[in-house]
């Protein structure tokens, strides 16, 4: 059964590393999914305002759009969009009263009742793949690279919404072993990146991003892992303005969880785009030999 | 620090819009301070999260609207996590913003971040912090 895919807007633009390495290797493991037509921004953060509907309206008119190709799980690489998304399908599917004045305002649109399943990527991969099944796909096991995992605000939090509802969460580090690298678990992997006050407020913002490099390097990582282009933004792009400010920081290699499972499923380097993160993450690979 | 409070200086209004905005109950909030412990901003706040409570029990809203604790907030949800009492925080820092925005002022103005900072910037960094931080 076909699956909708959604990309979002910066997996178009600024995280085609993310969105090309990404669907190929979707293809690479043999599922069928789909691009959504026509799909629109989702708003990239869930309005927390109880008498606030209108920001539910874009990513309510993606779900929307799902039901309407046929398909009953719609499926994002991005953890904003995945937040947005899971958060805006549960209002749906549990608020009898928003669900009506949601249906009712978007006149236009067939009903929504929540009757799809939002799933991040990771989920995917572990709930309807398996690890075991992945691990068997991996062409070029990824042996002695050591990967912080690093989940970032909207990937677990919410607890409902959560990706991984276990204590410690090892969706991530699951997903690293079976690329064969290894999981380098660091105490800052939930901790917020700082987000979008990386534009309000940059100096507090450098601030938290200088805190979680310093905590995985410590524990002795290679690189680190994301599914967030804002987490990768202010955790990658970022560093030379980190380092900068803060020379204790030493810099660290940040990837697209979705590059590194391309680059183990042994696919072509284009797909990865390693042009769009920083030099060091591709240095990484070459001196180990996966690229 | 001395504060004043009476029935004076208890808006009212204020505590009420809060709750409506926010659909959270204020009282629940026992003063234990997890979430400033957790909060990964609260260093750079000049109130932190548990003064913030505190000042909405008090009905003080001039200390809980003009800190920069509002702004600071990315709504990382640390807080809603880990608080015992099963408080949303993140929902009331959301309702002391909107009680700014509404007021039709931004916090951030889109016309002046630089031309170079927005073309580096991801799209998903622009879109939510302007849901965020403008009217």
């Amino acid at each position: 059964m076909t699956i909708s895919y959604y990309p979002g807007c910066t997996l178009k633009t600024k995280a085609k590393n993310l969105d090309d390495s990404g669907t190929a290797s979707l293809t690479a493991l043999g599922v069928d999914f789909k691009e959504l037509s026509r799909w629109n921004c989702c708003g990239a953060v869930f309005s927390l305002a109880d008498d606030d509907l209108l920001h539910l309206v874009a990513p309510v008119r993606d779900l929307v759009r799902v039901k309407e190709e046929g398909n009953t799980k719609v499926i994002t690489a991005c953890s904003m969009c995945y937040n947005t998304l899971a958060r805006a399908n549960m209002v749906m599917r549990d608020d009898e009263e928003k669900r009506y004045t949601i249906n009712s305002f978007m006149e236009e649109e067939i009903d929504y009742n929540g009757e799809v399943d939002v799933f991040h990527y990771l989920t995917y991969l572990r709930d309807e793949i398996g690890w075991e099944s992945l691990r068997k796909k991996v062409k070029k096991p990824l042996n002695n690279l050591k990967l912080a995992p690093y989940y970032g605000c909207t990937l677990v939090r919410p607890a409902e919404i959560s990706i991984d509802q276990s204590l410690p969460k090892t969706i991530m580090q699951d997903f690293i072993s079976a690329l064969g690298a290894q999981p380098s678990f660091f105490p800052s992997s939930e901790e917020c990146c700082s987000s979008y006050q990386i534009i309000s407020n940059p100096n507090a913002a450098l601030a938290s991003s200088a805190r979680i490099l310093k905590s995985a390097v410590k524990r002795g990582a290679d690189a680190i892992i994301t599914s967030c282009p804002l987490c990768e933004y202010t955790l990658g792009k970022k560093q030379a303005a980190i380092v900068e400010k803060d020379p204790e920081v030493k810099k660290i290699p940040t990837f697209y969880f979705t590059q590194l499972l391309a680059v183990a499923l042994g696919l072509e380097e284009d797909v990865c785009h390693f042009e769009l993160n920083v030099p060091e993450s591709r240095e990484l690979l070459a001196k180990m030999n996966f690229v | 620090m001395t504060i004043e409070i009476n029935d004076k200086t208890y808006d009212k209004d204020f505590v009420k819009k809060l709750a409506e905005i926010s659909g959270e109950s204020f009282h629940k909030c026992m003063q234990c301070g997890t979430c400033t412990a957790t909060c990964p901003m609260s260093d750079e706040m000049d109130v932190s999260p548990r003064q913030i409570m505190l000042s909405i029990h008090f009905g003080l809203k001039k200390k809980a609207t003009e800190a920069n604790t509002i702004w600071l907030c990315a709504t990382c949800h640390s807080c809603q996590a880990l608080c015992p009492r099963g408080m949303k925080l993140p929902k009331i820092m959301e309702a002391l913003r909107q009680l700014y925005l509404r007021g039709n002022e931004n916090y951030v103005e889109p016309n002046k971040i630089p031309e170079d900072v927005i073309a580096d910037l991801p799209q998903i960094a622009l879109v939510s912090c302007f849901r965020k931080h403008t009217a």
